[in-house]
């Protein structure tokens, strides 16, 4: 059930363009690793590397010490990865339980009468969404009718149910309003606790600290930092995403969003933020900077 | 509680309003049945031969090999393909079948079997351009349509100076493939029928029942999405243009033992009515949505209205001017029904 994925010395171009150079990384099982980095930084090529879109053109993945080269997303799935691309992936004219099940089909039967299992596959899909809080009343509504945040918990409940040991999810936050963006937050730490490995792509530092405990920041297609949480601070995580913004601010909007869903998690992340930011002003004028600076 | 909770709660009191009229409403052939239903009465009371055995034997008899098209025509449309090659491709198989049987004396079935490998290898040729090249389907086959058509009748002329193929009936071993394409097991009507019938059940087994049918709506729908998730895109579409092809060869046969002759015309300009049949049905021109039963209807309405016109003692060319509207009212009705399919309900 653990895993280790390894991504060793992984480089990608695209012509004269080098999309990701000289990547490397560890994720494990029962960690959210964030991948910060703003737009273009080379976050979307590092999904595609590991949910098997295309191969690395340098450089190696290894799944549990073991060498492996995803031809496809089909490969990736097989080795239990399973992605919640940014667009979703969904298909808005087929229903949910054709999405949810599309290109892992369960059948029936023996060739050549093998069928869908059609009952088995809607009771699944209605409880997986179950899981999450969602109820699915009819399985064969239309993606295209579901909002946006219930088409985002259905990829979300795909990727979860087919990629058994880890779960990429690539800026699952970007779209969505703060309410939403907490109980996707809430899913990721659900998703840790049962074991998986998550990898959690976003340029939010906001979302992405309190649910994470490895962070790797990106930029121009290059590793720029790769911290624990222990040696790392929100507002130095902050400074090297974006650069200042209003620490205040951002506490209230964790505190607002822990009340409202409820999860503790957030509340105790959003108190430890707290702690820190007056932790800070205590220390006003001293250099609270680590040694791993990059 | 959130967002999304309460407003799966009110969806469910809306869902639980939806009426069994409203879900038969939201499926793809549920225009098409109406659409037939409203001909057939329409010419049953304009013509009181049409409600005959003779006069459904007439109706049911070009519907049959239309609708076998059709329905080959509307997966690969929800694949989200189209074949331009599918009309000539039925004149074609059945000329090199001829050619190689009647003319060049080769067996019957070994004659059969060269000319269906030949159009396996045009749909895979089809299916790869249209994959490797990325170039529209559209174009692709319309490009193809024309190699065939040209290379027929230039090499059919080429080796028996005329460009109808004839004698076939002569051939030894000529009556069980004719008792299996072209016989009339019961009175008036074709066995063609129960292809069609057969091939319609079967495309609608494979469309809902079967995981192949789940990739083609998703290959159809969105190709990249369907990828992203495992389905093998190019395998599906592949496949799909094999199908239609070995289809047109299916037709191709059913002409010529019928006749026992084959032309080198024979399916010109009919790649339309096969599109036109599937769009009847309810398939959509971008893909992702349709029925395999809604395409046999939507040739069922074109066999109504051909010989409902000539029964009514109207001038046959009339026909295309239904076709126009009937076109025009199904293509509308479509995009009806798939705004309320897409429609968001929350």
């Amino acid at each position: 059930m653990t895993v280790e994925i390894e991504v060793d010395s992984v480089s990608k171009h695209f012509g004269q363009v080098t999309a990701l150079d000289d990547f490397s990384a560890v994720v494990k099982s029962g960690e959210v690793t964030c991948v910060l980095g703003d737009n273009g930084a080379g976050k979307s090529t590092l999904i595609k590397i590991l949910s098997g879109v295309f191969p690395p053109d340098e450089g190696e993945v290894r799944v549990d010490g073991k060498k492996v080269r995803f031809m496809s997303p089909r490969d990736a799935l097989k080795q239990g990865i399973g992605t919640v691309y940014q667009d979703l992936a969904m298909i808005p004219l087929m229903s949910v339980w054709r999405n949810f099940f599309l290109g892992t089909e369960p059948t029936r039967g023996v060739v050549p009468f093998r069928n869908l299992n059609t009952s088995w596959a809607k009771q699944t899909v209605v409880d997986e969404m179950g899981k999450m809080g969602i109820h699915i009343r009819d399985p064969e509504q239309r993606v295209g009718t579901l909002s946006g945040g219930e088409r985002q918990s259905l990829a979300i409940a795909r990727a979860v149910y087919f990629g058994a040991r880890a779960l990429i999810l690539d800026e699952p936050t970007a779209a969505l309003g703060v309410k939403q963006a907490g109980v996707v937050l809430r899913y990721i730490v659900m998703a840790k606790r049962r074991g998986l490995a998550v990898i959690f792509i976003t340029h939010n530092p906001n979302h992405a600290y309190p649910v994470g405990d490895h962070f790797v920041i990106l930029k121009r297609a290059q590793v720029e930092g790769d911290f624990r949480k222990e040696e790392l601070s929100l507002d130095r995580l902050m400074q090297m995403m974006a650069g200042g913004e209003d620490l205040s601010n951002l506490v209230e909007e964790l505190e607002q969003l822990a009340t409202e869903t409820g999860e503790a998690d957030l509340a105790a992340a959003a108190h430890g933020i707290k702690d820190e930011v007056e932790g800070l002003r205590r220390l006003e004028g001293t250099d609270h900077r680590d040694e791993t600076s990059a | 509680m959130t967002e999304e909770s309460a407003a799966t709660v009110a969806g469910d009191e809306r869902e639980a309003r939806r009426s069994v009229f409203k879900r038969a409403l939201s499926r793809p052939e549920f225009g098409s049945l109406v659409g037939a239903i409203a001909v057939l009465a329409f010419f049953s009371w304009r013509a009181d031969t049409f409600l005959t055995a003779r006069g459904l034997a007439n109706v049911l008899d070009p519907s049959a090999t239309l609708g076998i098209m059709a329905v080959a025509v509307g997966l690969l449309m929800i694949g989200g393909e189209f074949d331009l090659s599918a009309g000539v491709m039925v004149g074609a198989t059945a000329t090199m079948f001829a050619l190689l049987t009647a003319d060049a004396g080769l067996n019957i079935w070994l004659a059969m079997a060269i000319s269906l490998a030949f159009a396996v290898l045009i749909g895979l040729f089809n299916g790869f351009m249209v994959l490797k090249t990325r170039l529209p389907s559209f174009i692709v086959t319309l490009g193809t349509l024309f190699m065939i058509l040209g290379a027929n009748v230039g090499l059919t002329r080429l080796i028996t100076d005329t460009v109808i193929v004839s004698g076939v009936g002569n051939v030894p071993g000529f009556d069980f493939p004719f008792k299996i394409f072209a016989a009339n097991p019961v009175g008036q009507f074709r066995i063609t029928v129960v292809w069609w019938i057969v091939i319609t059940a079967l495309a609608t087994w494979v469309l809902l029942r079967t995981s192949f049918g789940n990739w083609i709506f998703g290959v159809g729908g969105d190709a990249q999405a369907a990828r992203s998730v495992g389905v093998p895109v190019a395998f599906t579409k592949l496949m799909l243009f094999v199908y239609v092809s070995v289809s047109a060869w299916l037709v191709g046969m059913m002409n010529t033992f019928r006749l026992a002759s084959a032309s080198v015309s024979t399916g010109i300009g009919q790649e339309f009515e096969f599109i036109i049949a599937a769009v009847i049905g309810g398939c959509l021109l971008t893909g992702g949505y349709g029925s395999a039963i809604g395409a046999a209807i939507g040739a069922l309405i074109f066999g109504m209205v051909r010989q409902g016109i000539v029964l009514s003692g109207w001038d046959s060319d009339w026909f295309f001017l239904f076709l126009g509207v009937m076109l025009l009212i199904a293509a509308l009705i479509n995009q009806i029904v798939r705004k309320k399919a897409e429609e968001a309900r929350s």
